[in-house]
């Protein structure tokens, strides 16, 4: 596996290990408080597994791996989740060893595809889809006025962001969140958080090459 | 955090040595995985059952692998759903070649991730189906639910579905069985304490010291609101009028009782309550088939109860009363 792609999934992995309190202490509030210990095992996980992967430069590849390990790892709604986006992210990816803003349009528009079939869920639910789903759309919004990838990635972030944010204004419809109703609002979504801060460590990592 | 552990990561696997240890004659490990399975595989010609979830709420699942129930159980970490690979691998290894039930509580995590087990076992030609338990009346009047929860009201399904399938019963008749259970059974619980998830080493909720949460789930998620503590028979009288009114039952019907602790009730406490339970069901005109008092549906150390109550007819009791043999239930 080339340096880059393993120090840029490495990058995302260490951040969602990074935040494994806050995204736990974010998850007890209306859910059952394991998201954050959950995610940081499936990238415990994932970061063993990179090392069996050293040589595979095909990113379509490595992101196969990185979905397969995170189903067999993380357990929950988000072991599936995740490890369905990685996994559909890998097709448009496949036997490419660099990304392009076109590329990673569709590996975005693949992978909510997988979560919306999977989670049979929309946006609006108080999901990780508030946060991706406006990530995506501002990154095409990006993508067709010519920006590059670290600019389109910036739009995503901050639609990202907003879309954390919207999640508290809403009431939980999906997960196990959605048994507290009314008493769901005003608390952020954790699956719509680690979304957001995996997007963010994509971009900041992008940023410092 | 106070705990008789020694480190979080390793809770479930050391877990799952002792309880094969301590039950040998009854089950035994997939090597490799976190499922336990029957001691000895019964013969060819019986249908098998799954269950599993979150370790936590031993002895749930594991605990009713034997005789008349379970053939096979997966353990997740701490409140979290097993993953695809480890329910996939407890399927291939109970399968006999006539089926396999899965028995899932309804949590989204659980369903997404025993469905890609079932997607995996079908591509290597097992049959596999599937029930979901939904007992818990508490989510009752939310209309911003995926339905409502499976607590302690499973291990009925595992009882009765199980004397089905070991009486010899086609996987379309086990199921059938399983679905009538679920659709006659309603449980709602209550917390006075919380717990504490050992890889979160601080409790999932507070409760102040006179406050109680009622509508419990058992995985510390907050229930339906917060009350102050009120006598035994108060809380038990808003509990079963919650549940009856939910499944309203004609006087001379007869039913099954669960009371179930979630961790740190003593049992003394659970006999209280069943005591009302009894007296108020009397008094409706119900008659109490059978009961069941004591942990099956837990919730680590949380402090509080459930009440189950399962509608019988002359099927669901006949299997109901049919004996069982496992760790945590023996039934001539």
């Amino acid at each position: 596996m080339s340096g880059e792609l393993y120090e840029v999934i490495s990058a995302v992995g260490e951040t969602i290990i990074g935040n494994r309190q806050m995204l736990t202490d974010l998850d007890a509030a209306i859910g059952d408080g394991d998201h954050g210990i959950n995610m940081a095992r499936g990238f415990e996980a994932v970061k063993a597994k990179l090392q069996t992967l050293e040589t595979e430069s095909d990113i379509g590849k490595v992101l196969k791996t990185v979905g397969m390990t995170l189903i067999s790892s993380v357990g929950g709604a988000a072991g599936p989740l995740y490890g369905t986006a990685f996994l559909r992210a890998a097709v448009p990816s496949q036997g490419k060893t660099e990304l392009d803003v076109e590329t990673i349009g569709l590996m975005l528009e693949a992978a909510i595809a997988g979560i919306k079939e999977r989670g049979k869920a929309t946006t609006g639910e108080k999901t990780m889809l508030d946060a991706l789903v406006p990530a995506y759309e501002a990154f095409q919004d990006g993508a067709k006025t010519g920006k590059s990838v670290i600019e389109c990635l910036e739009l995503a972030c901050e639609a990202a962001q907003q879309g954390v944010e919207f999640t508290k204004t809403i009431i939980a419809t999906k997960g196990r969140a959605s048994y507290l109703g009314e008493r769901s609002r005003g608390h952020q979504d954790p699956g719509a958080t680690s979304s957001y801060i995996m997007l963010k460590a994509l971009l900041e990592h992008l940023r410092r090459q | 955090m106070k705990k008789v552990i020694n480190v979080p990561e390793q809770v479930v696997e050391e877990m799952l040595q002792g309880m094969v240890l301590a039950h040998s004659q009854y089950v035994k490990r997939v090597d490799g995985f976190e499922v336990l399975v029957r001691a000895k595989k019964p013969g060819a010609g019986k249908v098998a059952l799954v269950s599993g979830g979150g370790s936590g709420h031993e002895p749930s699942h594991a605990g009713f692998v034997g005789r008349g129930m379970l053939d096979g159980a997966v353990a997740g970490a701490v409140f979290t759903s097993p993953t695809p690979d480890q329910v996939y691998e407890a399927v291939k290894a109970v399968d006999n070649g006539k089926g396999v039930l899965l028995i899932i509580k309804n949590y989204s995590g659980d369903v997404m991730n025993f469905e890609m087990a079932i997607e995996m076992a079908n591509a290597d030609g097992i049959t596999v189906d599937k029930v979901i338990v939904n007992d818990d009346v508490a989510v009752e009047n939310s209309t911003w639910t995926i339905g409502r929860r499976g607590i302690a009201g499973t291990v009925l399904v595992h009882k009765i579905a199980g004397a089905k399938a070991e009486a010899g019963a086609e996987l379309e008749e086990v199921k059938r069985i399983a679905d009538k259970v679920i659709h006659n059974v309603r449980s709602m619980g209550m917390a006075l304490d919380s717990c504490t998830v050992p890889a979160a080493g601080k409790p999932s909720f507070v409760l102040e010291e006179n406050e109680i949460e009622i509508g419990m789930g058992i995985h510390g998620e907050p229930g339906t609101h917060r009350e102050v503590l009120r006598t035994a028979d108060e809380i038990t009288d808003h509990l079963v009028d919650k549940i009856l009114a939910d499944m309203p039952l004609a006087v001379g019907q007869e039913v099954a009782v669960l009371i179930n602790g979630l961790g740190a009730t003593p049992l003394m406490e659970l006999y209280i309550v069943n005591r009302k339970v009894a007296a108020l069901l009397k008094e409706k005109g119900l008659h109490i088939a059978k009961t069941y008092v004591g942990n099956y549906m837990t919730s680590l150390e949380m402090a509080g109860f459930s009440i189950s109550i399962l509608k019988l007819d002359s099927e669901l009791k006949e299997l109901l009363l049919a004996p069982a043999d496992t760790p945590a239930l023996v039934q001539f």
